[in-house]
């Protein structure tokens, strides 16, 4: 089984399955330079009007849970202890319930 | 005399450097897995410079959570001298054993040169034997090594002598060209320029020497005062 694939048979009665959506980025006045380096890049491919380029990183997950409250509980802890370092980085955590599996077709 | 323990990561570097830099020091040190929960009767611990588990997510921020950190933290807070280079350094800052974050170099360059250092404090294990003021040639090796703290964070370190290196230029972006810290107590210290490659004539520079040296004289301090000793045995 690949990683990706939903482990349905390990899921516990009562969860629901999310999706988690973690964005990690620098806070207000912490020196960003990959933001700087590609907002200098972009005019010379002819871009104009660019400004305030950030740079940060995107974590995605599924997480079984009781409800949305609780998922969103968990991934802020996650955030807390591993995702984000709060001396650098604040991160934003997005919960919505997954997508129903497509039924098979012709079944 | 027990041993200096040198902590092996996936994907440490440098400590082999480290090892024999030492015992040509006439110090005794040895290698310890960071699989391992004890670190037996260390007289001290370097956590060596590399790439812990490929620097993935952030540097040092799953290397924090290797078994024998538990044990490090542990050694750190009975007194225990903790040094932290290069990567070392970023795992201390994610372990919440020394203050401040090391970002990405301005400019993004990976910076690979000797670079003229300054001792600012000697209120540390690995600046004890060192009078500030003192320059130092030493090589730096990194990607992520922009010394980044918030300025009241900044001030309290600047005014209780926990800025102990500083660069004379500033290679990486670092606030105040800060290349090394050390902790309110200054037995843990972090650094990104790397003393054990500059440990005799040949390669360039030995002024690392005097560091490394220092930080045998503590840990051979903390070992007949038994500080250490207490704090390592689990």
């Amino acid at each position: 089984m690949g990683r990706d694939a939903p482990r349905d048979g390990a899921r516990r009665v009562g969860l629901v399955r999310f999706d988690v959506h973690v964005e990690v980025r620098g806070l207000e006045g912490i020196a960003d330079p990959e933001g700087q380096t590609i907002e200098r890049a972009l005019p010379a491919l002819g871009f104009r009007g660019v400004d305030s380029v950030h740079v940060g990183k995107v974590v995605r997950f599924v997480l079984d849970a009781p409800d949305g409250e609780s998922a969103r509980a968990t991934a802020e802890e996650m955030c807390a202890r591993l995702l984000a370092n709060p001396v650098i980085e604040r991160a934003e955590v997005t919960v919505v319930p997954a997508a129903a599996p497509q039924p098979v077709a012709g079944s | 005399m027990s041993a200096v323990a040198v902590v092996v990561f996936p994907g440490s570097n440098c400590e082999h450097d480290v090892v024999r830099a030492l015992r040509g020091l006439g110090g005794d040190a040895r290698l310890v897995w960071h699989g391992d929960e004890s670190l037996g009767d260390a007289s001290a611990v370097v956590l060596p410079g590399g790439f812990a588990h490929g620097d993935y997510l952030r540097p040092g921020a799953i290397a924090r959570f290797s078994p024998i950190m538990a044990a490090v933290a542990e050694f750190a807070a009975g007194g225990g001298p903790v040094v932290g280079i290069c990567n070392g350094f970023q795992v201390l800052t994610e372990a919440g054993l020394l203050p401040g974050a090391l970002r990405r170099n301005t400019g993004l360059r990976f910076v690979c040169e000797t670079v003229t250092c300054t001792v600012v404090s000697s209120r540390s294990v690995l600046t004890s034997g060192v009078a500030p003021g003192t320059r130092l040639a030493l090589p730096i090796n990194h990607g992520e090594g922009n010394f980044t703290c918030d300025p009241a964070t900044l001030a309290e370190l600047e005014s209780s002598g926990q800025v102990v290196l500083r660069y004379e230029g500033n290679p990486n972006g670092s606030v105040a060209a800060v290349a090394g810290v050390a902790n309110a107590q200054g037995n843990v210290v972090g650094l990104m320029p790397h003393p054990e490659r500059a440990s005799a004539g040949l390669l360039g520079s030995d002024d690392g020497l005097d560091l490394l040296r220092s930080l045998l004289d503590s840990a051979a301090d903390g070992a007949l005062s038994g500080r250490s000793r207490g704090a390592a045995a689990r």
